[in-house]
C-alpha cells in the first residue's frame, strides 16, 4: 500500500488523479501536497469525460487550491482501465463536451418552463459546484 | 487508529471503500474502492486508494451492524443534555 501520510515532497512514480469541485479531473505526477489539501502536479493532464469517450488535454504544472479538491486518488498501473472507455482527440473531446453542455442547458430551461407554467419556481443554484 | 479503521464506509452514495484513516479535518483515506455508478463517473476506473477532503464529504454510510446503537443514542443524548446546561 503506498498512501502517503506525510505532507511535503513525495517519491512520484505513480501517477495522481484529482477531481475538482467543478467537476475537472487532472491526472499526473502529484510533486507535493499540504496540511489544506493543496497540491503541486507535474505533467498534468486535463482529461474530460463524456459518455464512453474520453481525451486528455496536456497542461504542464498545475498548482491546486486545497479548498477546490474534491478527491486524491493513486492511479494503479496494473488495474486493467481503458477496457470500456474509448480515447478520442481534444477537437472531438470537446465537441461532445459542447454537445452534452447544450443538451443539459435545454431540458434545464424545459423543466424552468414546466414549473413556471405550473406556478412553482425552482430557486437557481448559484455555485458553479457539481460535487 | 481510530476504532472505525477497517470498516467499510459509502461516502456520499458515492464512493464505496474500506476506511483506512481518518484526520482532525475528517479527511478520508480509503483503500480498495469501487464507485457505485461507473457509468456515470469513469474517471476512477484504475484508482484503487483515495483521499476524500473532509469538506466535500455530507454523508458516510457506515456498517449497521458494526454500531451499538444503544450506546450510540445514550451518548448522544447525555451530550445533548450537556449542551442544554
Amino acid at each position: 500500500m503506498t498512501i502517503q501520510h506525510n505532507t511535503g515532497t513525495l517519491p512520484s512514480q505513480e501517477k495522481h488523479l484529482v477531481l475538482l469541485r467543478d467537476g475537472r479531473t487532472l491526472i499526473g505526477f502529484l510533486r507535493s501536497i499540504d496540511q489544506f489539501a493543496n497540491l503541486v502536479f507535474h505533467q498534468t493532464v486535463e482529461r474530460i469525460h463524456v459518455g464512453k469517450k474520453f481525451g486528455d488535454i496536456p497542461r504542464g504544472i498545475f498548482i491546486v487550491r486545497g479548498e477546490n479538491v474534491v478527491l486524491l486518488g493513486e492511479i494503479d498501473m496494473d488495474k486493467p482501465c481503458d477496457t470500456v472507455l474509448q480515447q478520442v482527440s481534444i477537437e472531438e473531446i470537446l465537441e461532445e463536451q459542447r454537445l452534452q453542455q447544450q443538451a443539459k442547458q435545454e431540458t434545464e430551461k424545459a423543466k424552468v418552463t414546466a414549473l413556471k407554467d405550473r406556478g412553482l419556481s425552482i430557486p437557481k443554484a448559484d455555485n458553479l459546484d457539481e460535487y | 487508529m481510530c476504532p472505525l479503521c477497517g470498516w467499510d464506509v459509502l461516502v456520499s452514495y458515492l464512493i464505496c471503500g474500506t476506511l483506512h484513516s481518518v484526520d482532525q479535518y475528517l479527511n478520508i483515506k480509503l483503500t480498495d474502492i469501487s464507485v457505485t455508478d461507473p457509468e456515470k463517473y469513469p474517471h476512477m476506473l484504475s484508482v484503487k486508494n483515495c483521499f476524500i477532503r473532509g469538506s466535500v464529504v455530507r454523508y458516510v454510510q457506515l456498517p449497521a451492524d458494526e454500531v451499538d446503537t444503544q450506546l450510540l443514542q445514550d451518548a448522544a443524548r447525555k451530550e445533548a443534555l450537556q449542551q442544554k446546561q
